[in-house]
């Protein structure tokens, strides 16, 4: 392995778990496209803040970047808050028009210098480490390294510190709120971080690259755990293992690097749909399976019950009459009462079908029920 | 304004926005009452990898077969953006997210990859991402035409079973019409709205056609076929605007200027829409206000 190969996977996976972090909550509280909305309008505040400072490198732009972001959220929200349009037209109306202003300012006043549209859109993480930090001629490094190792101390430290905050205000506003600490303000404190998070992530793997880290290794996370903080962790780790993935898969067949690790997060979470143990569509399926012959198996032990002892009891709990009296067909009964005297439930003898204790106790007590 | 008539790239280019916006806006409609504005979204960004593989299989740069992989892809996302919704616990924000950035990321792989052999031409495919309205031809317009056209009849056929669905679906399904079928046919509908109208405004901002002139119509009428008219012009309106504004000057995008003029109509119908307009809202609660006030109540 290279040395720039080396920085290329540090980036990515600084990126990724940075990404994570906020990625969790966005997933949590149904906001999962925010990230769509501001990673591409941010692309309006780097031209702004372009035309104010007059170079490509100043760190101005990543403010300027930044506080786009949130103003797309207010945006957004107060759109939403006239009660003319939904939420969801609410987004899909602010951040294309918000794109098309910068698309057109780029395109008419910028279109020689180094701002362009695909490399924002798309990024190519193979040339992040020829930016390089240097203090005094000295080199420390990737620009894209430290940008986004900084980024993540402090999405990690927000995290560390305002824990309890996100979790109560995620899960219960109304209880965040009457406990004394503002949802808004924790709102607008996570979009921040969302905001700064992608800004700094997209100048190393362009901005659909960043909506896939903030959604995806989260989303599948989700998947896999019913706690918090064990989400979070899931979803780093997941995040981790995309980048590494997707940077070998991309240097395996020569393509992209931001494009790989989209699709190494969608192949995990593809991955834990089918199969995560309790929320898989396999377990899924399965438990809908059994409780089908569950259920069947139920009805039958209280058909039994009921006619039990009865006049018609003879002539009801007979295999044959099943088919017409539950109206199964005639392969479905035979599994059903194959699985009943597995269990023990029923009794066959010549035809006809006696309780036995335990398939007595069963039907009685699905009538408690 | 009169090189609409004479010139003969500009008429090309106004014509194509202009049925785009129509398709758009007449499909645009259903999205934004069915609170799906962002399936337009997840859509045209699933199309890209339809899109290159379409080029890969074929080698062919015609517009058919572009726009066939595209709707196919667009198709299959939605689909697994419904399969994740009903098997998980992930919402519809997260599902949508989650397809159109995995969706988008593999289109991007292949694309580079495609791109990284040597025998690769991939001219005409990073028009489907940026969109270039200019570069429309006569036989792209009329594909557009085609297409759209086929949408907007289908659209009029089955007009009461999407009225159905857009309103009250369980009272549908009490009727005995198959409303997932219907759902089916209609987001089938607008898959094919967004693949035409890919290559004029381009991935990004084909969203924001199939919501903003919906959105507008929805501010001036209770009606669903007055709101669905409605909207068919405006979208029109912007697709015509925003071809004959970008011809203005040297360098002005077609595809974000069309987005811009939707914008534009939004914005003021939202503003001044007769009952919804939030100016008259303004209006009447301060008259409301001044009408409250005890000197003005005791004839002062």
């Amino acid at each position: 392995m290279s040395e720039a190969q080396l920085e290329i996977q540090a980036i990515a996976l600084v990126t990724a778990v940075a990404c994570a972090l906020p990625g969790a909550f966005l997933v949590l509280r149904r906001m999962a496209l925010m990230t769509d909305a501001i990673s591409h309008s941010i692309l309006l505040g780097i031209v702004l803040a372009f035309f104010v400072v007059g170079s490509v490198g100043s760190p101005l732009l990543i403010v300027g970047a930044a506080l786009m972001g949130i103003v797309t959220v207010v945006l957004v929200e107060t759109l939403a808050n006239t009660k003319r349009v939904g939420k969801d037209a609410a987004i899909g109306l602010v951040f294309p028009a918000l794109f098309s202003i910068a698309v057109i300012l780029i395109a008419r006043f910028a279109d020689d210098v180094h701002l362009d549209v695909d490399a924002v859109l798309l990024g190519e993480l193979a040339f992040a480490p020829f930016e390089r930090l240097a203090i005094n001629g000295y080199d420390l490094g990737p620009r894209a390294l430290w940008v986004m190792g900084v980024i993540l101390v402090v999405n990690l430290a927000g995290l560390a510190l305002f824990y309890k905050e996100l979790k109560v205000a995620t899960f219960d506003s109304a209880l965040a709120a009457a406990l004394g600490f503002s949802p808004v303000l924790v709102h607008y404190g996570l979009m921040g971080a969302v905001s700064v998070t992608a800004v700094g992530a997209f100048d190393a793997v362009g901005s659909v690259l960043v909506v896939a880290l903030m959604i995806a290794p989260p989303a599948t996370a989700y998947l896999l755990t019913d706690r918090l903080s064990r989400m979070i962790a899931t979803s780093a780790l997941i995040g981790a293992v995309t980048a590494i993935g997707g940077f070998w898969l991309a240097h395996w067949l020569d393509a992209s690097i931001a494009g790989s690790m989209a699709t190494t997060a969608g192949f995990i979470f593809g991955l834990a749909f089918l199969f995560a143990r309790d929320r898989g569509l396999v377990a899924l399926l399965r438990r809908r399976k059994r409780q089908r012959w569950e259920f069947a198996q139920e009805m039958l032990v209280v058909h039994l019950l009921h006619h039990e002892h009865g006049p018609d009891a003879e002539q009801e709990n007979r295999v044959a009459h099943l088919q017409e009296g539950l109206r199964w067909e005639g392969e479905f009964t035979e599994e059903v009462v194959g699985r009943a005297r597995r269990r023990g439930l029923v009794s066959l003898a010549d035809g006809l079908l006696t309780l036995t204790d335990a398939g007595r106790d069963r039907a009685r007590r699905s009538f408690a029920a | 304004m009169f090189d609409l008539f004479t010139d003969y790239t500009l008429r090309t280019v106004a014509l194509g926005a202009g049925i785009l916006g129509i398709v758009s806006g007449v499909l645009g409609s259903f999205t934004v009452l069915r609170h799906q504005s962002l399936l337009g979204d997840a859509i045209s960004h699933a199309a890209l990898p339809g899109i290159v593989l379409a080029f890969l299989l074929t080698g062919s740069n015609e517009p058919l077969p572009l726009i066939v992989g595209a709707g196919v892809a667009g198709w299959l996302g939605t689909l697994l953006v419904r399969a994740i919704v009903r098997n998980t616990r992930i919402k519809n924000d997260g599902a949508l997210g989650l397809v159109l950035s995995v969706f988008f990321g593999m289109g991007l792989m292949l694309l580079t990859y495609s791109q990284s052999r040597p025998d690769a031409s991939q001219a005409g495919l990073d028009k489907f991402l940026f969109g270039q309205a200019a570069a429309l031809l006569r036989n792209d317009v009329i594909t557009i035409a085609i297409l759209g056209g086929v949408a907007i009849v289908v659209v009029a056929l089955f007009w009461k079973e999407f009225k159905l669905l857009s309103f009250d679906p369980e009272f549908g399904s009490v009727l005995g019409f198959r409303m997932g079928t219907i759902d089916v046919l209609l987001t089938t509908l607008v898959v094919i709205a967004i693949v035409i109208g890919l290559q004029t405004v381009g991935v990004v901002l084909m969203s924001a056609m199939v919501v903003a002139p919906g959105a507008a119509a929805r501010q001036w009428t209770d009606r669903l076929g007055v709101m669905v008219c409605l909207s068919a012009l405006f979208g029109a309106l912007s697709g015509v605007t925003g071809a004959l504004l970008s011809s203005t000057g040297a360098r002005i995008p077609t595809g974000p200027m069309v987005v811009l003029s939707a914008s534009a109509i939004v914005l003021l119908s939202l503003l001044f829409a007769p009952n919804r307009g939030l100016v008259w809202d303004k209006l009447r609660s301060r008259r409301v206000a001044i009408s409250a006030d005890p000197r003005e109540q005791a004839g002062l």
